[in-house]
């Protein structure tokens, strides 16, 4: 399976290229190293965003609410800076992870201790995170000039060629691959994916396992409320509405399987740079923004096909085993 | 001590006038062969011959037979893992022969889909019915064959009123059609199972297990209409593990034992003991492993300990380096037992004492830690992770040691892995291999290895060698016999004789929840045994 996945992610690398290689036949332009950071900086958030989701959905399970959640959080820490600008911004950052893992804790209790199907209970968090951030506000923005310059400054800072924001996702693609491939909970959060069963056997605790993969997607979805505000400089209501298909759709064009159990941190990524390419690239080469949508939608279909096949093969082993 | 219970059906394919009374049947069977003198041989129905299966590694079935009489009932007997299941599957067209021919009516017959056996008339009614729960008891009768109106719509009128009609004939006239199926009890879900068999015009009704989760005045309600199908002239294989059911109901036997056709005939004339010694008396096709058992003081003490609905008054003690039986029919509540003890389910009463400590496991971590592993039945679901490298199955449940506050150390798990799988005699060619690329038998060896990195005290291995290969099964056994001999201890769950009988000290014999029997395994035999988990023996 290690091969196949890998495969995988070796074929959306190839995609990536070929697709802006094809980009760059009517618009040599975009495929300039600088315009690509570019890109790459563009879809940081959506990249950290996808790796939060992917450990929820490898649990078999899904979380809906991570936009909701980062709207919240966002409105939350843009409020307190308007407020009292004299606060640091390390501080807000730590308080929009800590607002963030709240929320997603709320979820995963629901989830653990009422057994409620994370689709139901992220559908309903969904709504009410966004109707809690309107309560909030109470429907008002915060503008550009309600924020601190070191609030709106810090993700454009440039540290060895490449703003802090492309280093948070640098950074949260290595923190993530050591935490899947390297610690005790990223092992624990596969065996529960591919069986839980034997994952109780295993003396693993398949409820708490969810709740902690719960927290830190909403510990994701806190920092990048955070990201997302600095750098559009604007607080809504309507902040990120409807980026949870995104988020997911990143997730499933990396090979993330729905299913759970399978996917990487570095087929999330690239799901997540994939989305990035096209949704840069289309607006200049001219193309409308409806073949967009059809164009994106297409993959997410592609990429569950080509998957659903990797996993039917794997599944007439495990059947030919179980009858032996 | 065998009590034989006879025995008012026993006179053979013609049982007395129809006792529903009803002479006009909706169905009939269309190729009934024409009756015969009474007491004569009839043309069989069905008759498999010369039928084998094999699945990688195990030989299920080999060249065995099979007559099904239209008007008489035969019990297909075997102990677990006889092969039994696998007929039922090549009867209902889910499985297909590798040899052998199958006549339905004196025609050869192909069924290569569940959908062709039954067009050609055969119906499988099994322990937990396989119906619909969301849909009506009409609905659930007429699946797949409902009566359309001119437009190709379910003519539902049509459909509620044939559904009253049969379950009528059936005598199940309160059943109402047009309940949902979720409302019924299992006898009546039974009902509705004989009611869509008799819908279809089925010839040939298969039983498997139909009485495990009756009371007894169901089971009787369930012979009386056997006794009914019987009249339809429907030929009807009826699978069961209780002696007296079988004398009660059957015509004919069949028995079967490891995937082989030991013996059929008439009821009439035979007793259980005959029965029983066809089922278990075997060739001898493996050496269990000499050994010097080395028994210490009282290890684990069970006491009392009861659930709600499984089981009931379970005392035991293992001692250490002793290897503990535990025999019983499928469903006599053992693997429940030993999940309780391994921290699954929680008991209502009772306590397990470890080397005089009450513990109280709550979950499976708690019991690993306490040094007590379960080694689960169903390797496929329960214990392998099909998709993780052989060295990640290894360290799951030792995790805690392997990582240093929860960073691994990779060189720490090949070393855990390379230990105990070399110990298993694994062949795998990397420990990187995923798992699911293994023989069922080196899985096996996988699972044993990862409970034994745990440091385990005590050891419970739930049918340890079940389907896999002879090779392996020794090498299972083998380290069994090494493990006591270092001063473990063994429980063994096991379905299968010759290895409760070669393997174990002692013998703890389960019957429906319940110890029956706590025997010193000395000039013990497969037979007492036998009826003992059946009840027929004191």
């Amino acid at each position: 399976m290690k091969t196949l996945a890998k495969h995988r992610e070796i074929w959306l690398l190839a995609a990536i290229v070929l697709l802006i290689a094809i980009i760059a036949l009517r618009f040599p332009v975009f495929a300039r190293p600088g315009n690509l950071l570019n890109v790459f900086n563009d879809y940081s958030i959506l990249i950290i965003l996808a790796l939060g989701q992917m450990v929820v959905i490898l649990t078999r399970s899904i979380d809906l609410s991570m936009a909701s959640n980062l709207a919240f959080t966002g409105m939350a820490v843009a409020m307190t800076n308007a407020a009292f600008p004299e606060i640091p911004v390390v501080f807000l950052i730590l308080m929009a992870m800590a607002i963030g893992t709240a929320l997603g804790a709320f979820n995963g209790v629901l989830v653990w201790k009422l057994g409620i199907p994370p689709i139901v209970v992220t559908l309903g968090t969904l709504t009410i995170f966004r109707g809690a951030t309107f309560v909030l506000s109470g429907g008002a923005w915060v503008n550009a000039d309600q924020m601190s310059q070191g609030f709106i400054a810090l993700p454009r800072i440039v540290f060895l060629g490449l703003p802090v924001l492309s280093w948070s996702a640098i950074t949260a693609i290595a923190l993530f691959h050591l935490l899947m491939t390297r610690t005790a909970f990223g092992r624990s959060i596969y065996a529960v994916g591919i069986n839980p069963t034997a994952s109780v056997y295993a003396g693993i605790d398949v409820g708490r396992t969810k709740f902690l993969a719960f927290c830190l997607s909403g510990l994701v979805a806190g920092l990048c409320g955070y990201l997302w505000i600095s750098r559009y400089v604007i607080a809504s209501v309507e902040v990120a509405n409807g980026y949870e298909l995104s988020i997911i759709a990143a997730c499933v064009i990396g090979g993330v399987s729905i299913a759970g159990g399978i996917g990487t941190v570095a087929g999330a990524a690239l799901g997540a740079l994939f989305l990035g390419i096209i949704g840069s690239s289309l607006p200049v080469i001219n193309i409308s923004p409806f073949w967009q949508l059809a164009i994106s939608g297409s993959a997410i279909i592609l990429a569950v096909v080509l998957n659903a096949r990797g996993e039917r093969r794997q599944g007439r082993i495990i059947l030919r085993r179980a009858e032996a | 001590m065998s009590s034989p219970l006879a025995l008012p059906f026993q006179t053979g394919g013609h049982p007395a006038a129809d006792s529903t009374g009803s002479s006009h049947m909706i169905h009939t069977s269309v190729e009934s062969p024409k009756p015969l003198p009474a007491g004569g041989e009839i043309t069989p129905l069905l008759t498999l011959s010369g039928i084998s299966k094999n699945f990688p590694g195990v030989r299920a079935l080999s060249g065995v037979s099979l007559s099904l009489y239209p008007g008489q009932v035969t019990a297909l007997i075997g102990e677990n893992g006889a092969g039994k299941s696998t007929l039922v599957k090549i009867l209902t067209g889910i499985y297909q022969p590798d040899e052998g021919e199958i006549r339905i009516g004196g025609q050869p017959a192909k069924l290569p889909t569940a959908h062709a056996a039954f067009e050609q008339g055969i119906t499988a009614i099994h322990q937990e019915t396989v119906l619909f729960d969301h849909l009506t008891v009409a609905e659930n009768i007429f699946l797949g064959h409902a009566p359309r109106t001119r437009f190709g719509m379910i003519d539902w009128r049509t459909m509620r009123a044939n559904a009253k009609e049969v379950l009528e004939t059936l005598g199940a006239g309160h059943i109402d059609a047009d309940a949902p199926l979720s409302d019924l009890g299992i006898a009546n879900k039974h009902l509705v199972a004989i009611a869509r068999a008799m819908s279809i015009d089925a010839r040939i009704v298969i039983m498997d297990e139909p009485t495990a989760a009756l009371s007894a005045k169901e089971i009787e309600e369930l012979f009386l209409l056997i006794e009914f199908l019987k009249s339809q002239k429907k030929a009807i294989l009826f699978i069961s593990h209780k002696f007296d059911e079988i004398f009660r109901i059957a015509d004919r036997y069949t028995v079967f034992r490891d995937g082989q056709m030991v013996g059929e005939g008439r009821l009439a004339g035979t007793t259980q003991n005959a029965l029983v010694r066809m089922m278990v008396g075997r060739a001898v096709d493996h050496i269990f492993p000499e050994r010097q058992p080395k028994i210490g003081g009282p290890l684990l003490a069970v006491s009392g300990l009861s659930h709600p609905t499984e089981f009931d008054d379970i005392s035991f003690e293992l001692r250490q380096g002793e290897i503990l039986g535990f025999y019983g029919l499928v469903g006599a509540g053992r693997s429940e037992v030993m999940q309780a003890i391994a921290g699954m389910t929680r008991t209502s009463r009772g306590t397990i004492m470890l080397r005089g400590q009450e513990i109280a496991p709550r979950s499976a971590a708690d019991a690993i830690s306490a040094g007590i592993v379960y080694v689960p039945e169903e390797r496929g679901r329960q214990g392998v992770v099909i998709g993780m490298p052989i060295f990640q199955n290894v360290s799951l449940p030792s995790l805690k040691r392997t990582s240093k506050s929860g960073v691994l150390r990779l060189a720490e798990e090949f070393r855990l892995a390379r230990t105990y799988t070399e110990r298993l005699d694994l062949r795998a060619s990397s420990l990187s291999q995923d798992v699911g690329t293994l023989s069922g038998g080196n899985q096996q060896k996988v699972v044993i290895a990862k409970w034994l990195a745990t440091k385990p005290k005590v050891i419970i291995l739930d049918e340890p060698t079940k389907g896999i290969d002879i090779g392996s099964k020794a090498a299972v056994h083998g380290f069994m016999a090494e493990l006591v001999a270092e001063g473990l201890s063994v429980i063994m769950v096991s379905s299968e004789l010759p290895e409760i009988l070669g393997m174990s000290d002692r013998v703890v014999v389960m019957r429906e929840g319940r110890i029956a029997a706590i025997r010193e395994n000395d000039g013990l035999d497969a037979e007492m045994l036998v009826r003992l988990a059946a009840g027929i023996a004191q």
